[in-house]
């Protein structure tokens, strides 16, 4: 693992947008974002592809310019300053290493520039090279380097200036998937070690939930929901927050409420809330979205117990590992289950699904999902 | 039958290739003959005197060959300098700017190719004369530097084009001003295609005929106009030496070419 670098840790900067709003000849790309960024903090934007989220990661990096709103760093508006004076480090999805210079002289770039001596670049490069684990590679050509050390070499390039704020362009996306792992861990690790603002782009979910402390879900050019990790998971605000955290099975409800709580009903099936749970709930057509884990294969006969028990037939199996995955023809729908029994294809069967893990929302917003 | 079809093509193979090598090497072999030739008269298909007497005229450090190699070679510099200041930052804007009339701009470099070049030259000098500066260095380096440009604008906006465009934002990024982001990234990784321009305008401006026959003569003798004057005295010898001398230049290019500069730059050539 990475030794401590010899500057010690640092403390992030503050990062607040206000109501920013960019287009790219002539479509408009972000509709009003506003957002805080604390000192230290690692945030993730995420978001299907078009979404805005790179686009708002590189207008804080200056790269886009912006058409009305405000970026403020330190208490000082930087939205029309030129990137050179922002004070923020990016990470590139390409590395974009330059070809033409060495690994001392890319992560030593940053120093020159900043009238640093060739002693003390060598020097400050050599600490962070040892601190990325590539110790004694000053010399590489940064052509002949793998795809793990290039990105390494795109960090330590990042974090000579010691910049308050880190950029991550999905900086793991060019990876293979062991070594994006490891990526995982030690960003985060260097982050949290120096005490760096960071805000990250990706549209890997699990990427965004195992490296950041908060997750910043867009769509369409805005942001649909803020919060952490298990927020943003397991109380999604829209369905379509909800869709893309992974609960990607939709089952048409209607909700009828009354004294006692609310009756919810798929087709015949139906079932009960009490009024505690259910005062959430909305009234009348509804969409219901799960996970492939929340529903159980069961007997289409079955008893209800509180659960809605949706009559359906097996149309599909494949065996992913440890259960078994079906496609489930229920209320009219495609549904994906994951099971431990192995049944066959054809079988009748009741899907039997606990109310509390439903993610229910007015069938009016349904629409509002991209395919 | 197998056989016989694989013995017909590489019998179609190498006759092609014989086609090729005589249509390439055959004017070739025809001026090494004749620069050689100390006499060659018509009924013999040979020269009857071999020698180098006319390599010996030519090379003579008093000779007018080597006056002119001088000023060609003068000229071709001057015209290089001139032709990179002005493709450089038109090739840039090109490759990067979003220029409302970017492709006016691209038809507006190729525009002195689609008129006959006498036709323009002749309006050329006519100006030049009314202004005085016909006969001069200068002004054929003006009408060398305005032919070249097509090309190394051309070639300068497609270099521009194949330097990706986080590596400059990466420079600015972390605090280089625009200036030395261009200097210190884009420029050098442009470099090879911006001297493969440079060498394509140093050519052209060699051999370039036409535009120096009508502003430069007869003050200004280049190598193709001592080779037109020699081949029109009826000296075919040191017509024939000057024409292989005028050779080496382009094929010297022609590896160059080859070896540096990269496929995805000569893709973007003219898009």
């Amino acid at each position: 693992m990475p030794t401590e670098l010899q500057h010690g840790p640092q403390s992030g900067a503050a990062i607040a947008v206000r109501d920013l709003h960019v287009a790219y000849g002539g479509t408009r790309v972000l509709h009003g974002v506003s957002l805080d960024f604390t000192p230290g903090s690692f945030t993730a934007l995420l978001g299907s592809s078009g979404c805005g989220k790179t686009t708002l990661l590189r207008s804080l990096s200056g790269f886009v310019p912006v058409e009305s709103g405000s970026i403020i760093v330190g208490g000082k508006d930087v939205a029309s300053l030129p990137p050179e004076k922002r004070g923020m480090a990016m990470v590139f999805q390409s590395y974009a290493l330059w070809p033409h210079m060495t690994v001392l002289q890319n992560i030593g770039y940053g120093l020159k520039l900043r009238g640093a001596t060739k002693a003390e670049i060598a020097a400050k490069v050599a600490a962070m090279l040892e601190f990325l684990g590539l110790a004694g590679y000053e010399n590489r050509k940064v052509t002949a380097l793998s795809g793990g050390q290039r990105q390494r070499v795109a960090l330590g390039r990042a974090l000579a200036i010691d910049p308050g704020i880190l950029l991550l362009d999905e900086p793991l996306s060019n990876l293979d998937a062991k070594i994006r792992m490891t990526m995982r861990h030690e960003i985060r690790a260097i982050q949290q070690r120096l005490g760096l603002t960071a805000v990250h782009v990706t549209h890997d979910r699990e990427e965004a939930m195992t490296m950041a402390d908060r997750l910043v879900i867009m769509q369409a050019g805005r942001i649909a929901q803020v919060g952490t990790p298990e927020e943003v998971y397991d109380r999604p605000a829209t369905a379509f927050v909800a869709n893309f955290m992974g609960a990607e099975n939709v089952l048409p409800l209607r909700v009828e409420r009354s004294e006692q709580g609310a009756r919810l009903s798929a087709g015949e099936a139906t079932a009960s809330l009490a009024n505690g749970v259910s005062s959430a709930l909305p009234s009348g057509e509804a969409v219901a979205y799960f996970r492939d884990d929340v529903a159980r294969l069961d007997a289409s006969d079955a008893t209800s117990t509180g659960d809605l028990i949706v009559p359906g037939l097996i149309a599909a199996r494949a065996y992913p590992g440890g259960v078994y995955r079906y496609r489930v023809e229920a209320a009219g729908r495609q549904i994906t289950v994951d099971d431990a029994n192995r049944h066959e294809l054809g079988t009748k069967i009741g899907l039997r699904i606990p109310l509390q893990r439903l993610h229910i929302f007015p069938a009016s917003e349904a629409g509002t999902i991209a395919a | 039958m197998i056989r016989l079809a694989s013995t017909a093509r590489a019998t179609l193979a190498a006759a092609l290739l014989a086609a090729f090598a005589f249509v390439l090497i055959g004017p070739l072999a025809n001026l090494a003959l004749w620069s050689v030739a100390e006499r060659w008269y018509t009924p013999f298909k040979l020269p009857v005197t071999y020698g180098t007497r006319y390599w010996e005229q030519v090379f003579r450090p008093t000779g007018d060959a080597m006056a002119s190699l001088g000023t060609s070679v003068w000229i071709a510099v001057l015209t290089v300098v001139v032709a990179l200041a002005l493709s450089i930052p038109a090739g840039y804007a090109l490759a990067r700017l979003k220029l409302p009339m970017r492709a006016l701009f691209m038809v507006m470099f190729l525009l002195p190719q689609a008129f006959p070049s006498v036709a323009i030259y002749i309006n050329v000098a006519r100006v030049f004369y009314q202004i005085g500066i016909n006969g001069t260095v200068f002004a054929v380096v003006l009408v060398h530097a305005a032919h070249g440009l097509v090309y190394s604008v051309w070639i300068a906006a497609a270099a521009f084009a194949a330097v990706d465009k986080d590596l400059e934002l990466a420079a600015r990024n972390i605090g280089a001003s625009p200036l030395r982001a261009f200097f210190t990234v884009t420029l050098p990784l442009a470099a090879p295609g911006i001297i493969a321009s440079g060498i394509f305008v140093f050519l052209e401006s060699l051999d370039e005929f036409t535009g120096t026959f009508f502003v430069g003569v007869p003050q200004v003798t280049t190598l193709p106009l001592l080779l037109y004057n020699a081949a029109m005295g009826g000296n075919y010898q040191v017509a024939s030496i000057t024409a292989l001398i005028l050779l080496v230049p382009s094929v010297l290019f022609m590896l160059f070419i080859e070896r540096f500069l990269r496929a995805d730059v000569l893709a973007k050539v003219g898009a």
